[in-house]
């Protein structure tokens, strides 16, 4: 077969400069294609019918995976709701749609390579740079342009256009900027981020409780080595709308009873726990996965997402991992029917590090 | 030629040596297989009904080198005073009592010991020391509230065992096991006695009636088959992303070379 190459001198674009460098002595050379080889379909006729037969054959048989998709459809319905009813229905039909795309594909691809003529052929790629010509054109139309439209010359048209360009964008700043949360009476912090970040629900005195039920936690009732999921008692009455969500987010905590001589407290904490009982923060520190993973014999605590460990009997101190703090702790105490209490919120912002706490 | 002058001078059959091997196997096996089944009928036969004394004995020869011989405890394993009966059927009867080694995992074992010796111990223990008694009834039946289960479940439990109960890691080694196939009576003792790392879910925190409904849920998880089709473990991200790499792309791959590759 022969090789169709068109190259004009102009084509293959100015020569590329040495410059300065070394000069290459043995640059490799285009090797070019290979000697054309005969597949087997042109030089065997039965070889040939072979393949056409494949090719069609792919071809009714994605016939048959579409019919099959559609009798599956009917024939594996999700009706009563039963969850094997819907693994078989997109099974099935999925078996179907697979089977029909992938021989199409396959025919398609095997018609191209087995059967359509294979001779090689070159197409060059037209140079990147314009000719010399069509560049000095260019720039004469840019002139023209200018001259003509005045664009250079009239300075009041051409300034106050700009003006009325820029404006036209100020009135889309000031739209996107009411879709961001605003302070209100309810909300008074909703638009300072900051703040939000840096205060939970949590106030002197308000009752720790169950997650998710909401009944509210004696001391008495904390035995050793248990762990308990706590939310503040007022979380459990607040709807999906009131911000459940956002407020549950930030005051999730993780109540623990160790051995009050197994608690190596620092002197100003004496006084946040009871009896052994302490109370963090849930929200790791790192990038806010939960904290949960609590081994009651070695009183750390494992952060599933980046292995992030705190020892709970020295203030959840940091031993391993990415965490760059220890997690905060709320300051509890017992109320006078024995209930475990809130002190004030937690001292320091909850969770990972955002742009005004590091 | 060859084939039939062999035949002639040889006077074994080409198959008589897988013959031979087929026949010493066969008679190994079914003699050992005899054997076992006559040892296993003759341990059976007196572990029918084992009291007290007979568990105070199985505790001393057993258990007591770590856990002393009145259940006081030693330098290697805790006292039992208080664990009660439901801790050492979940111990023993999950197999992870007797230790193999000490530390702070106990991995599963094949159980050591029949259902009577086990039964003999724990109210050994229990007599001696007090504490929990083993659960029965309603609350292990595995039937109650599945959803409601499920949501505890997924506060309390999920974080360390998997919101699939697929069992997950932890530090330094130590695992949370699998509660797939863990008999309800079992998971019942693990939550309020807190076996191992795992804290401790007394009646004061969920109520027996919330055992019951995550005992509900797990059974209701070990019945009913992956809606997704394939698990691949139920491990997450790391399972399902090393199948997608190695059979996804490597179709993807395997493709690719079969688009450009040239027809024979």
């Amino acid at each position: 077969m022969a090789h169709e190459v068109e190259a004009s001198e102009h084509d293959r674009g100015p020569a590329p400069s040495s410059g300065l460098a070394v000069a290459v002595a043995d640059p490799v050379q285009n090797p070019g294609l290979p000697p054309h080889r005969p597949r087997v379909t042109d030089t065997d006729p039965k070889k040939m019918r072979h393949a056409v037969r494949t090719v069609y054959t792919l071809f009714y048989l994605s016939i048959a995976g579409s019919i099959w998709a559609i009798a599956a459809y009917m024939l594996f319905p999700i009706e009563d709701g039963a969850i094997l009813a819907i693994r078989h229905n997109n099974l099935f039909i999925g078996l179907g749609i697979a089977l029909a795309l992938l021989a199409i594909g396959i025919g398609a691809i095997h018609w191209s390579k087995a059967i359509m003529s294979d001779h090689e052929q070159i197409e060059p790629r037209h140079p990147t740079r314009g000719r010399e010509s069509t560049r000095e054109a260019a720039v004469q139309a840019f002139a023209e342009a200018n001259e003509e439209s005045g664009f250079g010359r009239r300075t009041m048209i051409r300034n106050s256009l700009i003006a009325a360009l820029v404006a036209s964008i100020a009135p889309g700043v000031v739209l996107f900027r009411g879709l961001a949360p605003f302070d209100s009476p309810d909300h008074p912090n909703a638009g300072n981020p900051v703040e939000l970040l840096s205060h939970t629900m949590w106030k002197d005195g308000m009752r720790l409780a169950r997650d998710p039920s909401g009944v509210p936690i004696k001391a008495s009732e904390v035995t050793l080595g248990s762990a308990f999921h706590v939310i503040p008692e007022p979380l459990a009455e607040l709807s999906h709308h009131d911000g459940y969500l956002e407020e549950k987010a930030k005051a999730i905590v993780l109540l623990m009873r160790l051995l009050p001589e197994q608690l190596h407290e620092e002197e100003d904490r004496k006084d946040w726990s009871y009896n052994g009982i302490v109370a963090y923060s849930k929200v790791c520190t790192h990038v806010g996965c939960p904290v949960a993973l609590y081994e009651q014999q070695t009183h750390h605590l494992l952060c599933p997402c980046h292995q992030s460990q705190f020892d709970v009997s020295r203030g959840a101190a940091v031993i391993f991992g990415p965490a760059a703090r220890p997690l905060p702790q709320l300051p509890i105490t017992v109320d006078d029917e024995g209930y475990l209490i809130a002190r004030s919120d937690f001292t320091e912002p909850v969770g990972p590090s955002f742009w005004e706490r590091h | 030629m060859a084939r039939e002058k062999k035949r002639r001078s040889g006077r074994r059959s080409p198959f008589a040596a897988a013959a031979l091997i087929g026949i010493g196997l066969l008679l190994t096996g079914g003699a050992y297989a005899g054997a076992s089944a006559a040892m296993a009928a003759g341990n059976d036969a007196p572990t029918a009904s084992l009291t007290v004394e007979d568990g105070k004995k199985l505790f001393q020869a057993n258990c007591a080198t770590c856990h002393g011989l009145d259940l006081e405890g030693t330098a290697n394993g805790p006292s039992l005073y208080g664990v009660g009966a439901m801790a050492v059927d979940f111990q023993v009867g999950t197999g992870r009592m007797p230790l193999q080694m000490t530390g702070p995992q106990a991995p599963q074992k094949p159980v050591q010991f029949t259902e009577p010796e086990i039964l003999a111990m724990a109210d050994y223990v229990q007599q001696v020391g007090g504490g929990p008694a083993i659960a029965e009834g309603e609350v292990i039946s595995g039937e109650g509230d599945v959803a409601h289960g499920a949501e505890l479940f997924r506060i309390n439990c999920a974080m360390c065992h998997n919101v699939a109960a697929a069992g997950g890691a932890l530090t330094e080694g130590k695992y949370a096991p699998s509660l797939l196939g863990v008999e309800p009576r079992h998971i019942y003792a693990a939550m309020v006695t807190g076996p191992q790392n795992m804290p401790v879910f007394s009646d004061m925190n969920l109520t027996p009636e919330d055992k019951q409904n995550i005992i509900a849920a797990l059974v209701w998880m070990q019945e009913n088959e992956s809606a997704g089709g394939f698990t691949l473990g139920s491990l997450g991200p790391v399972s399902e992303g090393l199948f997608i790499w190695i059979f996804g792309i490597g179709a993807l791959v395997a493709f690719t070379v079969w688009i450009t590759a040239k027809s024979n």
